[in-house]
């Protein structure tokens, strides 16, 4: 939908050639990667981190709610504990967003390198399916489909999957464009390098800088499109942890105890300004060189 | 121009025409789950099977759709099956509200857009365009119920100065206009940043134009090179970005209804899919494609006419 960062990485196609080489990150970035690193850490270690099972209802801590030794951050409307359950849903977004948008990454890479390669009929039809899924609003297909199929993760993840790869295609598409005229191309094809060769190793590793911005600003919003998945009551069936029906399920009782629905809400908010702050960090990096 | 117009309005209709077929297709495939729905849970599969041929449900999907779409052409939408009324007149109620709220919400968001995305890009680097940046950054980083949440846990729960819920109708002593505010608050702080980067990202090039040098170095004041200059020239680019927000702001707007509850076109597609009110959803999707591909229409037509640079070839 809405993406700043990716903005910026419209104009430098030429540039990114030489600045892909370093991934060295501006303070922003270190800034962003030091928030998903914590969030990542929480999330593998959850496992042993002696917090109650997520799902796992202290039915006495009901009684006052709020914050307190026993449960650091409360516990929710069932008296599970707020801690263990947004830990437990970062481990939730945490796979379900990097399957979804590496899925979108390799199909609308490959669509998008082949498109802008060969061109013709291909690029055409594939060009004008990918506005056409770009141009329908996302959020209502998602709600048709997933009521249809049902909410599963693998369905989250296949219906992201579908919609963020035009946006992917769209770039590499453009920066192949551009790539195919240059003379390590062309010298290439003198050698009699087969179509596959030089799309994968002549013209993709140069185009790697923008597509990894691109990523880190995929993860963001697809953390952003799950949330409001779940807010919605289309995500993850209950009662798997995930932040965005932590949200729906305690929404109704802000007045009263507003920590239920706003804790979640912080956790959602801190991991996409850590993958927007990455993306930055890395933006300002590909386009100096 | 006006051949490029027609070009597209056939382009349009060919994509109307494949996206409602997906729809229909995709609501459609399984007939047996209509009748299901009608008679409930403990109707015999007799029963069922009976209802779907007398609905003409048995018949092939693409004989059924050809069908539907005549019916679509003269007007005919069908019977919403949660609502008990003709699809048409709940549709057009939702749609009005949520035009209503999105008319404001451009009102709002474009000007300080336009105000901000300039302020930034006039001095790229400088500590100006630094701050809004990245507040503009942070801003399109919080999902909207977030962003929802935060503002009606401040100014519902705490300060009491706004209603916490939209439902349209005076409810205690909160008067419609009131019920607007904080669903028109996360549509523009989250939509806002886009257009701001957007803007920003024009401006900055326009301002790198030998142009805005000459008139400078003319000796005009800085206030009316900005103003009399750069600004005409930096909106052109971020124009069809402006009008595509319309898209978001009509189609997009789901989470906001839903979190202030609000009687919307998102909120009221979101019940139709969830109950499988199967007329709803596919006139609602087909209603969701028009308006994006007219915002869109719209947006590469006056992106023509604002910049007679622009040629279309092929």
């Amino acid at each position: 939908m809405t993406d700043i960062a990716g903005i910026a990485s419209q104009a430098p196609v030429v540039a990114t050639a030489r600045g892909a080489r370093s991934f060295r990150l501006s303070t922003a970035g270190y800034v962003g990667l030091a928030i998903i690193a914590a969030w990542a850490t929480a999330a593998l270690l959850a496992p042993v981190l002696p917090l109650p099972a997520p799902n796992a209802s202290d039915l006495a801590a009901l009684a006052d709610p709020r914050p307190s030794a026993a449960h650091w951050l409360g516990v929710d409307l069932s008296g599970r504990d707020i801690l263990s359950r947004i830990i437990w849903g970062a481990r939730t977004v945490l796979t379900v967003a990097p399957i979804a948008v590496a899925g979108a990454t390799i199909v609308g890479a490959v669509l998008g390198l082949f498109a802008g390669y060969h061109r013709g009929a291909v690029d055409a039809v594939l060009s004008r399916t990918s506005d056409i899924i770009l141009s329908f609003p996302v959020i209502i297909l998602y709600m048709i489909i997933l009521t249809k199929f049902g909410a599963s993760a693998f369905n989250i993840i296949a219906v992201i999957a579908v919609t963020k790869a035009p946006i992917i295609y769209r770039l590499v598409r453009a920066m192949t464009l551009e790539l195919r005229e240059r003379e390590y191309v062309a010298a290439a094809q003198m050698r009699g390098e087969s179509a596959l060769y030089i799309m994968l190793v002549e013209i993709l590793p140069n185009a790697r800088g923008p597509i990894v911005v691109d990523v880190c600003l995929r993860l963001g919003y697809t953390t952003i499109a799950i949330g409001a998945l779940g807010f919605l009551g289309i995500g993850l069936p209950p009662p798997t942890p995930d932040w965005g029906g932590m949200v729906r399920e305690t929404y109704g009782m802000i007045s009263v105890y507003p920590h239920m629905a706003i804790l979640p809400c912080i956790a959602i908010s801190s991991l996409v300004v850590g993958f927007n702050l990455i993306a930055v960090g890395l933006r300002r990096r590909v386009r100096h060189g | 121009m006006a051949r490029y117009a027609v070009r597209q309005l056939g382009y349009m209709a060919l994509t109307l025409l494949v996206v409602s077929c997906a729809v229909f297709v995709l609501n459609e495939f399984a007939p047996g789950d209509v009748a299901r729905k009608l008679l409930g849970a403990y109707a015999t599969q007799e029963q069922v099977e009976h209802l779907t041929q007398q609905l003409g449900l048995d018949r092939p999907v693409l004989v059924r759709y050809v069908e539907y779409m005549g019916d679509v052409l003269t007007g005919n939408l069908g019977q919403s099956l949660t609502f008990k009324v003709p699809v048409a007149q709940i549709l057009l109620e939702r749609l009005s509200n949520t035009l209503l709220l999105a008319a404001i919400a451009f009102a709002v968001i474009v000007p300080l857009a336009v105000l901000f995305g300039v302020l930034a890009g006039m001095r790229e680097g400088s500590f100006q365009d630094h701050s809004i940046l990245i507040a503009a950054n942070f801003l399109s980083s919080l999902p909207e119920f977030a962003t929802g949440v935060f503002l009606a846990c401040i100014f519902a729960v705490w300060l009491g100065w706004l209603p916490g819920t939209s439902p349209l109708s005076p409810s205690g002593n909160w008067s419609i206009a009131s019920q607007l505010v904080l669903p028109v608050l996360v549509m523009a702080l989250y939509d806002m940043g886009y257009l701001i980067a957007m803007i920003r990202v024009s401006m900055i090039g326009v301002m790198r134009q030998p142009f805005i040098r000459t008139a400078t170095l003319k000796g005009m004041k800085r206030r009316d090179v900005i103003v009399k200059h750069a600004l005409r020239n930096a909106l052109i680019a971020p124009f069809t970005a402006i009008l595509l927000q319309i898209n978001y702001l009509i189609a997009g707007v789901v989470v906001v209804e839903t979190v202030f509850a609000y009687p919307g076109f998102g909120r009221l597609m979101l019940q139709a899919a969830m109950s499988k009110d199967i007329a709803l959803v596919e006139a609602g999707a087909l209603v969701a494609v028009l308006i994006a591909m007219t915002t869109q229409l719209a947006g590469d037509l006056g992106y023509m006419l604002l910049d007679p640079r622009i040629r279309i070839q092929k």
